[in-house]
């Protein structure tokens, strides 16, 4: 917590702070693979990506410290070596990617619904704050109850309350194998048995329906795999790997189609939805993605009638609502953290909403 | 911005008249002030820290917690929620000007939704509830601390306690989607949703844990699990404590992750053996309690892997319960681990540092240490597939001095912990129990951040104030502070 700043901190705090007395916003910028993601964000470019390398890893203690600007592929590699993972399965969106853009952005991939999201997985972080002060929370340790979890409320903060300069996580074992089933079906049956094979504690790690076909992954020791898959039935898919890395990259035609992609984040057990268009599945019913002409608004109100939200993940207007609006109190609360944080604005203002 | 009403000018108010004011909100019933009625809740788990509240209010619904918040608000009355009372750090400690606002009546579970595996519950329902109503579909509530069958889920939240199965199955804040809170001048906030994520920052995890002092949570959706197809439980001794250290650390190498890992030293062991006769062997210095869940072909494989590497680890003997029963017991005795040493010495006191598990036989060394400086015995329980480790000081409150004694050796406990790169607690909270160790574990810029967070919520400060996060003050007269960066902290202010 107290060693001397590296050099490359150095320039990064002198940075902000610099931007701080002049009230001047910076974009925070590490390996610009999610430009894309949330609204346009104003400012100078304030560059992490230089701020690198992986800081400490024990195996037998599942946890793993790095620099924000170390590459993600970096990180998933040295896990690798020792049998290990990042659960949350994060999308790269680019080969560039770092591990403060990943946890900045807060994308899990498709074992999401079955093993946690980035959020579950962060034990602490280092952060420069808006008065270019650098502040620890959380730690190394799985159990941590001291102070409010500001580590995990930097997760999908899109950077607007300070820069991510070391990220602390919890890692996992890689199962010992993985198996992709397909199964011919509709979309309401595709819905039913996913929720009813979790409820039966079967060892699913990623579930996805698309043009009438359910895609299941599976994932323990071969014999759990062939038990499991005696249950549910399907087809055993051979390029099971790839399909389901296309769908976390967004390499799915779907997915990398050209105009508005929508992402609904609803209950599970929802219905499929009354909206027109074209849906792709996923999370055993919990993210939704959608192609549709249908106004903003509307997807919005079917999104929150669930319990849940729409994102305008990819395309369209991105100075407009990207993200689902909040409700006035929770809004309220959201300013006020921003200027705990980040007193003069100075942080990817603008990027989630408008007003932080 | 100005987010609040600021009461300036509210003239403090008499016990009398917020009485009738309160009594006007919630009926004659549910406001107590005489002497008598408060008495109960002058402590909660901790029974070391004592005060009787102005008052007790329990109201029943949303609607009157809010005005009950709004009206303290407006007078500038401090407020400190409580569940079931049942918290090991102080954090529902009355305040003796303020009112102390029970949700012991929010006992309803009001959905449980098996399609979507979550339940709708009010915070006063006790966690082993939620598991009993799930339990017709299967389904299970995973956080599972000892105080299970009284602990309220409300404080369990605010606590962000954990239990044994947190390795596999995380904390609180890794089983909830949602909760209402009302903030501290009356309005009611809906966060997290229904799905897997919400918009916005996370605000789950920030109230989470965050020990009443930024809302009153009023409901809370959790996740519910599917219970495993078969549960199976190993008991190792090892005939020193290192050994079992590094069998915990060879079974998580070797890609296991336990549904439990505890481990329990030879002081431990004899006192639940003698309480409950779980079947411990009394000779050993360390027994481990190896829990596997899963499917029965998973269970079975892992099964066989753990023996092999306990054996290899240094385990003088390895049983694995035959039945549903023995597997029961040999929980018990780990379960009844705390009020065992209540049969030893007439009082203890529990500690919740948390550390990276490969400093364990190090830290333990310390401890044992300590503990002769001290004078004082100190037996040790650990969940330690997360490295949370319980010292529990035995002591005798009747004898001059002790009680001091036990709280200063608990304090060197935490700072033991901190300075191995661990955090002073784990799973019970900083209360008023660890408020001066909160100064070891942050600096003064971090502390400062905590403040500016409470302020966004809460900017008179008037929940649940003095827990949970210092003033710079209160550091500075604690004496023994964070060093940053070789300065001398607190270099402002005035030195006691």
């Amino acid at each position: 917590m107290n060693e001397p700043l590296c050099d490359i901190e150095s320039e990064i705090r002198q940075a902000v702070g610099d931007a701080a007395a002049g009230k001047r916003p910076v974009w925070i910028r590490g390996g610009d693979s999610k430009q894309f993601f949330g609204r346009i964000a104003s400012g100078a470019a304030l560059e992490t990506g230089a701020h690198r390398g992986v800081l400490e890893y024990e195996p037998s203690e599942l946890v793993l410290t790095a620099r924000c600007g170390t590459p993600l592929v970096e990180v998933e590699t040295v896990l690798a070596g020792e049998g290990q993972m990042l659960a949350f399965e994060p999308p790269y969106f680019g080969p560039s990617a770092t591990l403060g853009g990943t946890i900045a952005c807060g994308l899990s991939g498709p074992r999401r619904a079955y093993a946690g999201a980035a959020r579950d997985f962060v034990l602490g972080t280092r952060i420069i704050n808006g008065k270019a002060e650098i502040l620890s929370f959380g730690g190394q340790v799985m159990k941590n109850v001291a102070g409010y979890d500001i580590s995990r409320l930097m997760v999908g903060a899109l950077g607007t309350l300070g820069v991510i300069l070391e990220v602390s996580l919890k890692v996992l074992p890689k199962p010992a194998a993985e198996r992709t089933l397909i199964q011919e079906c509709s979309d309401q049956d595709a819905l039913a048995s996913c929720n009813q094979w979790t409820a039966q504690a079967l060892p699913i790690s990623a579930t996805c329906f698309y043009e009438d076909k359910l895609y299941l992954r599976l994932a323990g020791t071969e014999e759990t795999l062939n038990q499991a898959q005696q249950r549910i039935g399907g087809e055993i898919l051979d390029a099971g790997d790839s399909f389901w890395e296309d769908l976390r990259e967004h390499r799915h035609p779907f997915l990398s189609a050209a105009g508005i992609l929508w992402r609904l984040s609803v209950a599970p057990g929802s219905p499929i939805l009354p909206l027109q268009g074209k849906w792709l599945l996923e999370w055993g019913g919990a993210q939704r993605w959608l192609r549709t002409d249908i106004p903003a608004d509307e997807v919005r109100r079917e999104a929150a009638a669930v319990g849940g939200h729409a994102q305008q993940f990819r395309g369209g207007d991105r100075q407009g609502d990207v993200f689902h609006p909040l409700a006035r109190e929770v809004a309220a609360i959201h300013e006020r953290l921003k200027i705990a944080f980040d007193p003069q604005h100075i942080f990817n203002p603008g990027r989630m909403y408008k007003t932080i | 911005m100005n987010p609040t009403t600021t009461p300036q000018g509210a003239t403090p108010v008499d016990k009398p008249t917020l009485v009738k004011i309160l009594r006007g909100v919630l009926g004659p019933d549910s406001v107590l002030y005489k002497q008598e009625e408060l008495r109960v809740y002058e402590c909660d788990g901790l029974s070391a820290y004592r005060e009787l509240p102005l008052l007790v209010v329990l109201p029943e619904t949303t609607t009157q917690v809010e005005s009950v918040l709004r009206l303290c608000h407006e007078k500038g009355v401090p407020v400190v929620a409580r569940g079931a009372g049942t918290g090991l750090s102080g954090g529902a400690l009355p305040l003796a000007n303020g009112v102390l606002l029970s949700l012991a009546k929010f006992n309803r579970i009001l959905d449980v939704d098996p399609k979507n595996r979550c339940a709708r519950v009010q915070p006063g329902v006790p966690n082993l509830a939620i598991s009993e109503a799930a339990a017709p579909h299967g389904l299970y509530y995973a956080p599972d601390p000892s105080s299970q069958i009284a602990c309220s889920i409300g404080g369990y939240v605010a606590e962000n306690a954990g239990g044994v199965h947190c390795l596999k199955y995380g904390l609180t804040v890794h089983n909830l989607l949602s909760m209402e809170i009302i903030t501290v001048d009356g309005r009611h906030l809906c966060i997290g949703a229904q799905g897997l994520d919400n918009p916005g920052y996370d605000l789950m995890a920030l109230l989470t844990g965050s020990e009443g002092l930024l809302g009153v949570i009023v409901e809370v959706t959790v996740k519910l699990l599917p219970r495993p197809d078969c549960v199976r439980v190993l008991l190792a001794a090892f005939d020193c404590v290192e050994d079992a250290g590094n069998a915990v650390a060879n079974i998580i190498a070797a890609g296991i992750i336990p549904a439990g890992l505890e481990m329990m030293d030879n002081p431990a062991i004899r006192a639940a053996e003698d309480f409950v006769h779980a079947g411990y062997p009394v000779d050993a210095a360390a027994i481990l309690l190896c829990e596997l869940d899963g499917s029965d072909s998973e269970v079975n494989h892992e099964t066989t892997k753990v023996e092999r590497i306990l054996k290899a680890s240094g385990a003088s003997r390895v049983r694995t319960a035959k039945n549903d029963e023995e597997r029961k017991r040999f929980w018990a005795g780990r379960k009844a681990a705390f009020p065992a040493m209540g049969r030893i010495a007439p009082d203890y006191y529990c500690m919740d540092g948390t550390i990276p598990r490969k400093h364990l036989a190090k830290v333990l060394r310390n401890i044992s240490e300590l503990s002769r400086q001290y004078g004082l015995p100190v037996a040790n329980v650990f969940h330690a597939g997360d490295g949370n480790l319980h010292p529990l000081i035995l002591y005798d409150a009747n004898q001059s001095g002790q009680l001091q004694q036990a709280e200063q050796l608990g304090g060197k406990i935490l700072e033991l912990c901190v300075s191995v790169g661990g955090t002073i607690t784990g799973e019970h909270g900083v209360g008023i129990e660890k408020i001066n160790q909160m100064c070891v574990q942050f600096n003064e810029q971090e502390l400062t951040q905590f403040h500016a967070v409470k302020s966004a919520f809460d900017p008179l400060g008037l929940l649940n104030p003095g827990k949970a996060i210092p003033t710079l003050r209160r550091c500075a007269e604690f004496g023994a502070m964070h060093v940053h960066g070789g300065k001398l902290p607190f270099p402002e202010l005035e030195r006691f």
